[in-house]
């Protein structure tokens, strides 16, 4: 075990999209119990120091892992394949006119107060989602089709910053 | 039977004395020193059986300081040279700070942080500061018998890099080792928690003299995992005595006031404000240097409509910490009251609404975070039984990130990471034959440069000149336990490495710092080298003491050439530690630091191991006997 270990093996979990989150969360609070910088308050200074960059290195493992689409770009990247160069591509046209419907409709519901109409267009983002990130799994785990894989994760990371600009433009409304 | 003695890492087998630690709330209307004796968390008190020392520094003519009741007596008669609610000044400029004008102090400017002119000279905040933790330092230490070990300092969950190196920069030059920054609103929580066995998602509001914080915390078997948290650094108790004193002088028709009518008159509106806890209404009574009489009634009714605005206010970071944590109010399992500026029935009605139901205030609000801190501190100094454990996940309150072009920021630390964190962003040249990078870094959520605070800024020099966009330069960021971050930036694409890490600016620089704590030493009749020798003299003990509990726990990482290295290195330090030259144990500690640094790799690496293998073990191997 050191540093550079990957996530997956920094807590013991197979490499896989369909994690036990429950379990990720009991092994990251065992790694965390034995590393973090309170463990090592009154230690000498090297410890210390290695301490604050296990604990660093754990809550980076943790936050990347503990979000499906993180966790998806990270499984990408660990099979080699480079999102941040393969996103400057163009979406397909479809797409992106669904998307440009999308955001009308938020930002008259935004524009009109309309928090009922929010409410409904998040739940329903949230279902399709869920549904993405379900055949995520399986293009991931069971397919194994990164090329796939990698186009949905893109289309979600879209799908995610409406999701996240939906819920400011709810939370805008409740102030 | 017992065939091995077994011992729990970070638990040495043989018996160890129990260390002296204390946890220090250092507040903005009181200060307060805790510690666990007997297993259970304490108040200490003065002679007088007081646990409250009020903030409050008096300065006189000669240098030497009055802290506490005696200084608060004083703030009437001489309020220029009698500092109250220093924490509000706590790594601030002078543009911001409320009320300034009300203030019946001598500001100076100066980089990065306001000084305040006395009839002592000229004092930062910090020195202030350093002044009311020395005051509980000594209580602590003639309370406990002996020297401490180290401190946890609470500081306000809200508070920046800039306030929390304040605060740690104080806690450093009243003498103290700092075991760590905790947040005031986790620490309440920790107080509470262990009290009552609690689990769930608690929330904590904490309004205090100058501060608001909240925060939102999952409460799991033996775990505190702050989910979010926030506030605002400058509202408190003290903006509800304003809100009243212009109430009076409105209702009154007054004219500006001198200085000492005022703080006076901020006085009688303090008094009224606790008054009206417990009664509908309160007389404000006063008699101006000018003869006039100020005799004014203020009921319950009126101070909770003066004071609605502020109420209303700390419901907002209430509304965005919920959001950042992704729950609704309905999912918060109890809202524990913290400060004293919780007991206005306002405050509680107001809570209790949000949350629909009521605010759980049976611990004394005044006390809840100095008992939490020390028993952090009693864990962190090491005197933790086997059951008595817990761990803590933090995080820091408010984004940080770096200056792009157009006076943008960019996030590098969203807010609310766990701590610690790092997190590293690459940049490049703009210019061919670039050789040099300006680095701002700053911390708060606004997307306009202006609107966030400024931490740092320097250049990184010495880049080969490329053409434009070749270079790379990456700008690691790291933040710490305590919250305190650091930069690093360095160039990667040529084999030259120009590499800088800089702390941010506005704190003090160490020579600063030793240069205070040479004046305050000199007030104190004390020999600076002396104490410096002493303090190296400490810090090798425990080194020493610490590696040698390390090898007598895992003897088995090292070979015996290992082992033997290390033993010489424990004893160069002893006999550096025994004579008394202080440059010469800092070598010797160094050096058996730089021979423990690959035995501290692998013990590391073995408790991670054990514990992720531990569990299978434990899976498995249930049911065995003995």
């Amino acid at each position: 075990m050191d540093l550079t270990a990957d996530f997956f093996s920094l807590f013991d979990l197979p490499r896989t999209f369909r994690l036990n989150l429950s379990e990720l969360d009991s092994r990251y609070r065992d790694v965390q119990a034995q590393v973090h910088p309170d463990r090592f308050a009154n230690a000498p200074e090297a410890e210390r120091r290695l301490s604050m960059q296990w604990a660093t290195r754990a809550n980076e493992a943790y936050m990347t892992l503990k979000k499906p689409l993180e966790r998806a770009k990270y499984l990408l990247e660990l099979a080699g394949h480079d999102l941040q160069a393969e996103s400057n591509t163009a979406m397909p046209a479809d797409f992106l006119m669904e998307q440009m419907e999308w955001r009308e409709a938020v930002m008259e519901a935004r524009s009109g107060g309309d928090h009922h109409e929010l409410e409904h267009l998040y739940q329903r983002l949230r279902g399709d989602i869920d549904a993405r990130y379900d055949e995520l799994g399986a293009l991931l785990d069971e397919r194994n089709a990164p090329e796939t894989a990698v186009d949905r994760v893109r289309r979600l990371m879209f799908l995610e910053k409406l999701l996240y600009e939906i819920d400011d433009a709810l939370a805008s409304l409740e102030d | 039977m017992a065939l091995f003695q077994i011992a729990e890492p970070g638990e040495s087998a043989a018996p160890h004395e129990h260390k002296l630690a204390v946890g220090i709330d250092l507040g903005t209307t009181n200060s307060l020193v805790a510690t666990v004796r007997s297993g259970i968390a304490v108040c200490l008190n003065d002679e007088q059986g007081r646990s409250l020392l009020p903030s409050v520094v008096h300065y006189h003519a000669d240098g030497s300081t009055v802290v506490g009741y005696d200084a608060r007596k004083d703030q009437a008669v001489d309020p220029k040279n009698t500092i109250v609610s220093v924490k509000r000044f706590m790594g601030r400029g002078k543009h911001d700070i409320a009320h300034v004008e009300a203030m019946p102090y001598d500001f100076v400017e100066a980089p990065g942080m306001v000084r305040l002119k006395t009839q002592a000279g000229i004092k930062s905040p910090v020195e202030i500061s350093a002044e009311i933790l020395k005051t509980l330092k000594a209580r602590a230490e003639v309370a406990l018998g002996g020297e401490l070990v180290g401190a946890v300092i609470t500081v306000p969950a809200y508070f920046d890099d800039a306030q929390r190196q304040a605060t740690k920069d104080a806690a450093k030059l009243a003498g103290l080792n700092v075991l760590r920054l905790l947040n005031e609103p986790t620490a309440a929580a920790i107080a509470y928690g262990l009290d009552n066995g609690a689990e769930g998602v608690y929330a904590v509001y904490d309004l205090g003299g100058g501060t608001f914080d909240i925060s939102i915390l999952k409460l799991t078997k033996g775990v505190f995992e702050v989910l979010s948290t926030g506030g605002d650094s400058a509202l408190g108790g003290d903006d509800f005595d304003h809100r009243i004193y212009c109430w009076v002088i409105e209702q009154a028709r007054l004219s500006p006031l001198p200085a000492e009518d005022a703080r006076r008159l901020m006085m009688r509106c303090r008094e009224a404000k606790e008054y009206l806890t417990k009664n509908a209404e309160a007389p404000i009574l006063l008699r101006l240097a000018s003869g006039e009489i100020i005799d004014i009634r203020l009921d319950a009714a009126t101070f909770a409509e003066i004071t609605q605005t502020l109420v209303s206010k700390t419901l907002q970071p209430v509304k965005k910490a919920l959001r950042d944590a992704g729950l609704r109010a309905d999912e918060i399992k109890g809202v524990v009251m913290v400060g004293g500026a919780t007991r206005m029935p306002q405050i509680q009605k107001a809570v209790g609404d949000f949350f629909r139901q009521e605010p759980l205030t049976n611990l004394d609000p005044d006390k809840v975070v100095a008992l939490g801190a020390a028993t952090q501190a009693n864990l962190l100094a090491g005197n933790k039984t086997g059951k008595d454990d817990w761990l803590l996940l933090d995080v820091i309150p408010l984004s940080l990130g770096l200056e792009t072009m157009g006076g943008l920021t960019e996030k590098v630390i969203p807010r609310n990471s766990t701590i610690p964190t790092a997190r590293a962003q690459e940049f490049t040249t703009f210019k061919d034959g670039q050789t040099a990078m300006a680095i701002h870094v700053v911390q708060g959520e606004r997307e306009m440069i202006a609107d966030c605070r400024s931490l740092a800024r320097f250049e990184l020099r010495g880049i080969p000149p490329m053409v434009a966009g070749a270079a790379r330069i990456r700008v690691t960021f790291q933040v710490d336990a305590d919250g305190l971050l650091s930069v690093t930036a360095r160039e990667q694409t040529t084999g030259v490495e120009s590499s800088i890490t800089v702390k941010p600016s506005y704190g003090l620089s160490d020579d600063e710092i030793a240069g205070m704590l040479k004046d305050s030493l000199a007030h104190a009749k004390d020999d600076a080298m002396a104490r410096a020798l002493r303090e190296a003299q400490v810090e090798a003990e425990r080194m020493i003491e610490a590696t040698e509990a390390a090898l007598a726990e895992d003897p088995h990482l090292l070979n015996a050439a290992e082992t033997a290295k290390i033993r010489n290195a424990i004893a160069k330090l002893q006999e550096a530690a025994a004579g008394d030259n202080r440059r010469i144990i800092n070598i010797a500690m160094d050096d058996l630091g730089f021979e423990t640094q690959e035995f501290a790799h692998r013990r590391m690496d073995q408790s991670i191991k054990k514990v992720l293998s531990g569990r299978k073990v434990e899976e498995i191997g249930t049911g065995e006997k003995e």
